[in-house]
């Protein structure tokens, strides 16, 4: 039987993602979480920059607007100050993987006890759809208009199969809101990311394919299903490390 | 009772007493001996050092831990500190207070490693977009180093805005007998600070409102400016230095007043703010200031030209850029001797 959840608190004001933007849907779900776990107002988020940039007007919790690619260091910063709070970085592909690589990689690297939620929806969002590290083999955008040259620019990157590698971190996982069944997964692996923090297992990363379909180019239904056929078969979805014991 | 100390160890030693919690950083001569001799005093007075993966990401380290009011603190030189002025502008456009360590190296680039004062304009007029100024402490001693490290994190909250130590390789590196305050600790709440409930985070100056952030710098011109003057009251010219030039230019003062020359010294103590105030104690009857600094091209005499302009004194400015090395007292005795006989162009 259908069951009926209230809106979270914390996303009770409408977001000003485009329509059929994936972010609001893990906005809910992080939400859910925090509210679940009782910590609304225990919360820092850290947003990054680009889409992210857009909860300053629409997640009512406390949030820092940090510099584009700073996302962790700030967060590991947060949590230095306040070990008590949850400190979560919430950044986009372009953000945490690449102009801000070394700093993701290096916050998973000494196994920071934060928790990282990367959007991954293969373009630089907010600057109107240019190329990423993620954007797919021949997919085009306005610095690829021909479509990505992989023999020029390199293959997409895998960061969460990077640090998953990483001896140390608790938690790393990739979801996706590309259909019901698969943001009910997501929902798990949110939680999981947020309880290994409040356990103090270390640092854990959930990424999440969303579509973009204002930069795409595509109706909602084209872009769910180009999600469904080409990036989740090359961005494989599930669990990369799991908790220890869980 | 006094005891020898390195400049740099007593950096690290004088933010532990003013009540640094939490430091990040990475490795740069000539200032690493401050996160050297911190990776293991913090952990015996169980604060927290990190040695992170650059001095970018430092900054921001420091930048979360603050937004939460923990007294936090930074270092670098030269490139490294470059590195820092993306962070530097962020905390000023949220009004986070910070304390950051600059030991100045000479050059542009990978410079060299001797003692210069080359980054004093980027410094003073803050690196990086937007307009920002960050407070600018220089100390000439390492007594003095400590004790405005002492008084800078007040000063930082007091504001809410970075407050910067521009120090000297020289004067990290050497020693002098030095005592060290007493271990303080700010207990109260800040009231605006990031606590994850989603208070008010007032800011004091609004950057999106540029008459709030111009009222502010106001305020902390009004009441910040730090200076010494010396026997400038009769003075025909008047040296400017801070830093380690201004020992050597106060010993050519001496040297000159001994020889019936009237002679006198301002050493800023703030770069930003800067002591116009100390203009205002000048002999009106001045016939020129000398800037003397460890510069290649000329950069404080930029600040003493617009003050000689500010005080009306319609009198040459000179300047003595002595690169990457202090001037010595007798240097500066010649360089006098030389603008006195008419040797020397005036810059302004």
């Amino acid at each position: 039987m259908a069951v009926l959840r209230k809106t979270p608190e914390m996303v009770s004001i409408p977001n000003s993602f485009c329509p059929g933007c994936g972010h609001g849907i893990l906005n809910r779900l992080i939400a859910e979480v925090i509210e679940e776990n009782g910590y609304e107002k225990k919360t820092i988020l850290t947003l990054g920059v680009g889409c992210s940039c857009n909860m300053n007007g629409s997640w009512k919790g406390d949030k820092i607007q940090t510099a584009h690619g700073r996302g962790a260091s700030t967060a590991m910063g947060v949590k230095v100050a306040r070990p008590d709070l949850l400190s979560i970085a919430y950044q986009g592909d372009g953000d945490a993987y690449v102009i801000g690589l070394a700093e993701t990689i290096n916050a998973a690297y000494r196994n920071e006890n934060i928790t990282v939620f990367v959007v991954n929806n293969n373009n630089f969002g907010m600057t109107g759809g240019q190329m990423s590290w993620t954007t797919m083999p021949d997919q085009k955008t306005t610095t690829s208009v021909h479509g990505r040259d992989t023999n020029w620019t390199g293959m997409p990157i895998k960061v969460p199969e990077m640090i998953a590698t990483m001896p140390n971190v608790a938690y790393v996982a990739r979801g996706s809101v590309q259909s019901p069944k698969e943001i009910r997964k997501l929902r798990k692996y949110v939680k999981n990311a947020i309880e290994a923090q409040l356990n103090n297992e270390g640092y854990s990363l959930v990424e999440v394919l969303a579509p973009c379909p204002t930069n795409w180019g595509m109706p909602v239904d084209k872009a769910l299903a180009w999600m469904d056929q080409e990036v989740s078969s090359y961005y494989t979805l599930g669990e990369l490390k799991e908790r220890k014991g869980e | 009772m006094k005891k020898m100390w390195k400049g740099n160890h007593a950096i690290g030693e004088a933010a532990m007493r003013a009540g640094c919690q939490f430091y990040a950083g990475y490795p740069i001569t000539p200032q690493t001996e401050v996160g050297e001799y911190l990776s293991w005093r913090m952990p015996e007075l169980g604060r927290t050092f990190l040695q992170a993966e650059n001095e970018m990401s430092a900054m921001y380290m420091i930048f979360g831990a603050y937004a939460c009011g923990m007294r936090s603190m930074t270092s670098s030189s030269g490139p490294g500190f470059s590195l820092k002025q993306e962070g530097i502008s962020y905390m000023c456009a949220n009004n986070y207070p910070a304390v950051l360590v600059n030991v100045q190296r000479w050059g542009p680039g990978l410079g060299t490693l001797d003692s210069s004062q080359t980054d004093y304009l980027r410094d003073t007029r803050c690196g990086g977009n937007g307009d920002c100024r960050v407070i600018v402490l220089t100390p000439n001693s390492i007594q003095e180093t400590i004790d405005l490290i002492y008084i800078a994190f007040d000063l930082a909250e007091k504001y809410r805005n970075p407050v910067e130590i521009l120090s000297e390789a020289a004067l990290g590196q050497m020693m002098e007998a030095v005592e060290f305050p007493e271990f303080k600790e700010r207990t109260e709440d800040l009231g605006w600070t990031w606590d994850g409930t989603d208070r008010d985070h007032g800011r004091l100056a609004n950057p999106d409102k540029p008459g709030a952030t111009k009222a502010k710098y106001e305020r902390i011109e009004a009441n910040e400016q730090r200076y010494e003057t010396y026997q400038v009251e009769d003075a025909d010219y008047v040296f400017v230095a801070f830093g380690l030039p201004s020992r050597t230019a106060k010993n050519a003062v001496d040297i000159l007043r001994a020889q019936g020359e009237k002679v006198g010294l301002i050493r800023p103590i703030t770069v930003w703010p800067f002591p116009y105030k100390a203009f205002a104690e000048v002999n009106k009857d001045v016939k020129g200031f000398i800037s003397v600094e460890s510069t290649d091209a000329g950069q404080l005499i930029e600040d003493v030209a617009l003050a000689a302009k500010k005080l009306r004194f319609n009198v040459p400015v000179y300047g003595q850029f002595t690169n990457q090395h202090i001037p010595k007292a007798k240097e500066v005795v010649k360089f006098y001797e030389q603008v006195k006989a008419g040797q020397i162009k005036e810059v302004f």
